[in-house]
């Protein structure tokens, strides 16, 4: 870009306006959480973001987000590929419902899955006299998390999928590898970066969600709260310094999984570059 | 949210199941569909459909009584309030922001994108207590709100600024792809030849831009209609005053009203399948015109 000839106008105002709605929307309100805190000192915010119910909540909230996100890049994966890759009836229809969770309000899903789970739900009936429970316990964060993660796997895996060049896996065949020889050295490797993105954008929306678990979580202090949860009920409390402890931790670890994904993509891009 | 589009059009799975060395055993076929078609109906069309069935087990009467009362149509009307300021003043950023990261080079431009994409993530509730702290009544502005007898968390203002933080990045990140793709030779030429500011936006831009444009507004208005977590932090939960329709929907719930709970959540999923279904179409036509848009 050695040619700054500025043809076109308007720069000043359209950054002007972007970076005040940017900073009165977004940054100051954000940075207020940071400066609020400073009120408590760093021992009474050790004792709010360490107490065992809310470190009860981490480990749900963590562990539930992880689980859901290598499930979604498990089947997520398995859904793109048999959309790109085969032809069969109704296809459009279901490539357009995988951005539901996208589309559908988190409420809905959440009071929807639990009617689902419950013991006379369609599915927690079968589950039932099997001694599985999932409504109102840690499993069904799971189930809600899932459902919510779903798209961003598949939908960063699938574009990937639809640019492989069909040569190289002509040429591992020649070379005499089979299918699944081919697909663990010469495909995987390839849409590796954009699962990784996948599982860490389906973790990211997974460990803030809120709507759709509260709903099926059953929220038992200790057992089934998830961290966000935590937030709502210290400000249900009046409890405003404790709510924002836990929503700098929480923030925190959203600026670091951003960060993640930025490099994973900047990762996901080279590779593609010098791949193809 | 990388990617959340791809391109339409065409059968591109042809290509590989015609050549032998991209094609698999029809039972590795078969089973792959079938455990992913599967799992597809077991997380994501199951709770779909049971949003309506749910809705209609008590028949039609007791449907469109849950609809018509009039806690149903104040949260109709303060979602649609929500939204409409919402949707508008996040258009109007996303084609500023658009247009000076797209059409123009400048230093922090990678790190100018990575914070509009922020509130995306953000949790909900964060983005609720975030506003609670400025403007609520031990926030940095209370005092002052109390003493001027302005009213922003627990009313609609909040509702509303909440609104605008969860849906805030949806137009910008749908259009600085496509308007960088694009380029600025068009606007340039129009430029060179006479045209102001505002016509080469007007005539040469914003129909070049068009499909990218509807893509955003409308997944930024099922976001504004749908949202939960941040706009209950803000909302105060007051009936008939400051309740969504997904404030409602929950209400409902916790009070055991299910049909009357599943008949909101049920105009909430309509809403979601006719976003779903705009946005097939808008992807369809943008690869029918030739045009990259819809996909970033």
């Amino acid at each position: 870009m050695s040619r700054q000839t500025r043809v076109l106008p308007g720069f000043g105002p359209a950054l002007g306006l972007t970076l005040t709605w940017l900073s009165l929307i977004v940054l100051i309100p954000l940075a207020s959480v940071f400066l609020r805190a400073a009120n408590l000192s760093l021992s009474e915010f050790w004792a709010v973001v360490s107490a065992p119910r809310v470190v009860a909540s981490y480990k749900l909230s963590f562990g539930m987000a992880l689980g859901a996100a290598a499930i979604n890049s498990l089947f997520g994966s398995m859904l793109a590929w048999c959309l790109v890759r085969y032809r069969f009836p109704g296809k459009r229809l279901i490539d357009a419902l995988v951005d539901l969770p996208f589309a559908l309000p988190t409420a809905v899903a959440g009071i929807s899955l639990t009617a689902l789970y419950a013991k006379t739900g369609w599915i927690g009936q079968i589950l039932e006299p099997l001694g599985i429970q999932v409504a109102f316990k840690p499993a069904g964060v799971l189930v809600a998390l899932v459902f919510i993660g779903l798209p961003f796997v598949v939908r960063t895996v699938q574009p990937v999928l639809e640019d492989l060049d069909v040569e190289n896996e002509e040429a591992a065949i020649c070379l005499g590898a089979g299918r699944w020889r081919t697909f663990r050295h010469v495909i995987l490797p390839t849409i590796l970066p954009a699962l990784l993105t996948g599982f860490t954008l389906a973790f990211a929306r997974a460990v803030g969600e809120y709507g759709s678990v509260i709903f099926i979580a059953g929220n038992i202090p200790m057992v089934s709260e998830i961290t966000p949860l935590m937030i709502i009920t210290k400000l249900e409390q009046f409890d405003y310094a404790g709510a924002t402890a836990v929503g700098e931790v929480m923030l925190l670890i959203s600026f670091a999984l951003l960060l993640l994904i930025n490099g994973l993509q900047a990762w996901a891009a080279k590779r593609t570059g010098r791949d193809r | 949210m990388a990617a959340i589009s791809h391109r339409a059009g065409g059968d591109p799975a042809a290509r590989f199941e015609s050549r032998a060395a991209t094609r698999e055993a029809p039972w590795v076929k078969w089973t792959l569909i079938g455990v992913s078609l599967a799992f597809f109906a077991l997380f994501l069309l199951m709770p779909l459909a049971a949003v309506f069935v749910e809705a209609l087990r008590k028949g039609w009467e007791t449907y469109i009584a849950a609809i018509v009362l009039p806690d149903t149509l104040s949260a109709i009307k303060l979602t649609l309030i929500a939204a409409g300021i919402a949707v508008p003043l996040n258009l109007v950023f996303g084609v500023a922001a658009a247009w000076a990261i797209a059409k123009f080079e400048f230093r922090g431009k990678h790190f100018l994108t990575a914070l509009i994409d922020l509130p995306f993530s953000v949790s909900p509730v964060i983005a609720g207590l975030v506003y609670v702290l400025m403007f609520g009544a031990h926030g940095w502005f209370g005092p002052w709100l109390y003493e001027h007898d302005i009213k922003i968390i627990f009313a609609v203002p909040g509702i509303v600024l909440a609104t605008v933080f969860v849906t805030f990045p949806f137009v910008a990140r749908e259009l600085i792809p496509l308007m960088q793709a694009q380029g600025r030779d068009e606007e340039e030429a129009a430029v060179v030849l006479g045209a102001n500011g505002w016509r080469t936006l007007w005539h040469v831009t914003l129909p070049n831009i068009r499909w990218g444009l509807i893509y955003g507004v409308i997944l930024c208005n099922a976001r504004a209609m749908g949202e939960f977590g941040a706009v209950s932090v803000v909302s105060g939960h007051i009936r008939g005053e400051t309740n969504t329709l997904p404030l409602h929907v929950e209400i409902l719930y916790n009070e055991y009203q299910f049909a009357g709970a599943f008949a909101v959540a049920s105009l909430l999923a309509l809403l979601a399948l006719v976003t779903l279904g705009i946005k097939t179409w808008v992807e369809y036509r943008a690869a029918r015109t030739g045009q990259d848009d819809a996909s970033s």
